[in-house]
């Protein structure tokens, strides 16, 4: 398949948006392709939200521009609506509906798709289809969005945080129905703020912070971006000093120290090395250790050696 | 873009679903919002009552508060058998025979209007209070009886025709007006709340995610209105009908033709008020602002003409008066189309201010 040498599924030039004073998207390009599954990751109020809705037709934006399956809102809405399957944050179908009641609405706004009771198969909600929304488990509710999102056969997937305020359970089910739309070979545009999911599921990542890409990749490609393998992070009980942070920083490969909280986080390409010499520096400054941890690089480490932050911090 | 859709979605899905153009007419966005619109409804209990319950209670609760009542009968005493016997047989009058001193005592009480004793020389003696309207009227009937008993016979004859025509009674004013406030009422509340309510849930964003038409959405609105119409016309019509012998003395198309546009023009109003809100409080405390003077002025429970001479241009004005005038007309006058044409036209002018309004001001997410 070579999917990179098709035009892409959804291509945004330029795009602007803001609300009175705050700039929520600003000049965004983007490009997914066909059959990827592509993710946006940033903490809340990044700016996913508000560029996946211009996307979806739901929000205008000031300026750029958007193509999707080679059609822009402005001439082909009508078109456009009849390929995209959407999931939204947050919308909260009516409780006193079954189902498959649900379902057989959204069904009928769209000319083709699988049956209502196809769809809830997809999700595999089939021993809910007569119960009432109202009665679902909040799992349950979202694969009843996600069943609403496939019912019209989409050529495109929109999936607006799709685990958020799940418990671990839940998402781990709605990761694996992911799983399934991929092999299926539909395009998926997802946005998220947990950066286990995007790293799951996702073939490429945009990282957006204050309504910016600020690196683009596979998963693997963004952690090698930062050049580290490893990252320590460790605590003591006398608190760290400028002194001890200036030692760490001579320390065989370490890449960079960062204090975040009472957490003193060093990015290592060769943890076997800098854990003895750490060791020793603390025994010479007199620190006593209470916490050493040890991670492989993750996107969150990624997002830390861009912005300085963590993605959960706001 | 056809390779595109073909290798973005081998066989899911897709051969389950019925073909396109064959869509059955239960699968049609509007039948299916339609049906949407009534189940939520039905599983509903409190808006089934107050859409249903409530004003067949209030139409039975007022019906029997201000009944006519059939005609007084009054208590009289006889101290003697002769005389009781001789009033009873004055049908108003109801007789009880007690000893001269107990009579008295009930006399005073209150609990007989009038004594009758014998008096020396075979004189009947009436006792009863003079300055009492009932006291009289049983002066009179037991005098009659008394006299007819010693042999009276009246030089002329007459005969009694009584007088109590469906139409003129509190009920008959009633019913039109419970109709009026009803049609404005669930027209207006199902309007806002849903509206309001998918609007704060954020599934009306989803529904416009979605290439169903928008107007489709406002039909359904419009197709479920007419259905539930019907309900709410039969069941009250028709238990003033059966229950007090209401008359609906025009004709029946004019009826349904008036219940109609006056429920689309609260319709609208109701959209109006619904255009903009985004909580459930902010809807309903306008929704009551603009229902609560109709309900006052508008000819609800009693006629609106007792309001001051300078309002009256303003309360005609009112969708809810128009509605009510209109229908009290059709129904106790026979009134047709011609007659309620002016009423019409008010709901008419309302039905399309508000609409095209609420076009203007409405917000889909």
């Amino acid at each position: 398949m070579t999917a990179t040498a098709l035009a892409p599924a959804l291509l945004v030039r330029k795009l602007r948006k803001s609300y009175k004073d705050v700039v929520a998207v600003d000049s965004l390009d983007l490009e997914v392709r066909p059959g990827e599954c592509f993710g946006l990751l940033g903490p809340n109020g990044a700016g996913k939200t508000t560029t996946i809705e211009i996307c979806e037709g739901l929000l205008q934006a000031d300026s750029g521009e958007v193509e999707m399956l080679g059609l822009r809102w402005e001439t082909d809405q009508g078109e456009l609506r009849q390929r995209l399957g959407i999931q939204l944050q947050d919308t909260q179908l009516s409780e006193k509906l079954t189902v498959y009641e649900t379902v057989r609405l959204f069904r009928s706004f769209y000319r083709s798709g699988p049956s209502p009771s196809r769809a809830i198969a997809l999700v595999q909600l089939e021993e809910k289809q007569g119960s009432r929304v109202g009665n679902l488990s909040g799992g349950q509710k979202q694969r009843l969005a996600m069943a609403c999102a496939l019912v019209g056969d989409p050529d495109f997937l929109f999936l607006d945080e799709p685990t958020t305020g799940l418990d671990p359970q839940a998402r781990r089910q709605l990761w694996e129905l992911i799983d399934e739309f991929k092999a299926a070979g539909r395009t998926i545009l997802l946005t998220t703020h947990y950066m286990d999911e995007a790293e799951r599921l996702c073939d490429r990542i945009a990282i957006m912070d204050h309504g910016q890409i600020i690196a683009l990749g596979t998963p693997r490609e963004l952690i090698a971006s930062i050049g580290v393998e490893h990252v320590l992070e460790f605590s003591t009980s006398n608190g760290s000093t400028d002194r001890l942070l200036s030692a760490l920083e001579n320390i065989d490969g370490v890449r960079d120290v960062r204090l975040i909280s009472s957490t003193v986080q060093l990015q290592v390409t060769e943890l076997h090395q800098t854990v003895p010499a750490l060791l020793d520096e603390l025994k010479r400054q007199g620190l006593v250790l209470t916490e050493l941890r040890t991670h492989s690089a993750s996107l969150e480490d990624v997002f830390v050696a861009l912005t300085g932050r963590h993605l959960r911090d706001e | 873009m056809n390779d595109l859709s073909t290798i973005s979605k081998p066989e899911v899905a897709r051969s389950a679903g019925s073909p396109p153009g064959a869509t059955a007419w239960m699968d049609r966005p509007l039948v299916q919002l339609t049906l949407v619109r009534f189940l939520e409804f039905i599983r509903e209990p409190e808006a089934l009552f107050w859409v249903f319950v409530f004003p067949i209670l209030l139409a039975a609760g007022l019906g029997i508060a201000f009944r006519n009542r059939p005609p007084d009968v009054l208590k009289v005493a006889a101290v003697t058998p002769e005389l009781a016997s001789a009033l009873k047989q004055e049908k108003l009058l109801d007789v009880v025979q007690l000893p001269a001193e107990q009579a008295q005592e009930q006399l005073r009480t209150g609990k007989v209007a009038l004594v009758a004793q014998p008096g020396a020389n075979g004189v009947v003696v009436y006792r009863f209070d003079n300055t009492n309207p009932e006291g009289r009227t049983a002066r009179n009937l037991a005098d009659n009886a008394v006299q007819r008993a010693a042999g009276r016979v009246d030089p002329a004859k007459t005969t009694d025709q009584f007088m109590q025509e469906a139409g003129s009674r509190y009920i008959d004013f009633l019913i039109p007006g419970l109709l009026g406030m009803n049609l404005m009422g669930s027209a207006i509340w199902s309007m806002g709340f849903t509206i309001v309510d998918a609007r704060r849930r954020k599934l009306m964003k989803r529904l416009i995610a979605t290439p169903m038409p928008r107007h489709i959405f406002l039909m359904s609105f419009a197709l479920s209105r007419l259905l539930m119409l019907v309900i709410e016309i039969a069941v009250l019509v028709g238990f003033g009908a059966v229950v007090f012998g209401v008359p609906v003395r025009g004709s029946l198309w004019v009826l349904v033709l008036l219940c109609v546009v006056a429920s689309f023009s609260f319709s609208a109003l109701g959209l109006l008020l619904a255009s903009r809100a985004r909580t459930i409080e902010a809807a309903s405390g306008l929704m009551n602002a603009v229902m609560m003077p109709m309900w006052i002025v508008s000819g609800v429970f009693f006629s609106a003409q007792r309001f001051p001479d300078a309002l009256q241009p303003i309360i005609k004005g009112l969708p809810l008066t128009a509605a009510i005038d209109a229908l009290r007309a059709n129904m106790l006058q026979g009134a047709g189309f011609l007659q309620v044409e002016p009423q019409l036209g008010v709901l008419a002018f309302w039905l399309v201010v508000c609409f095209a309004s609420a076009l203007k001001l409405f917000r889909w997410r």
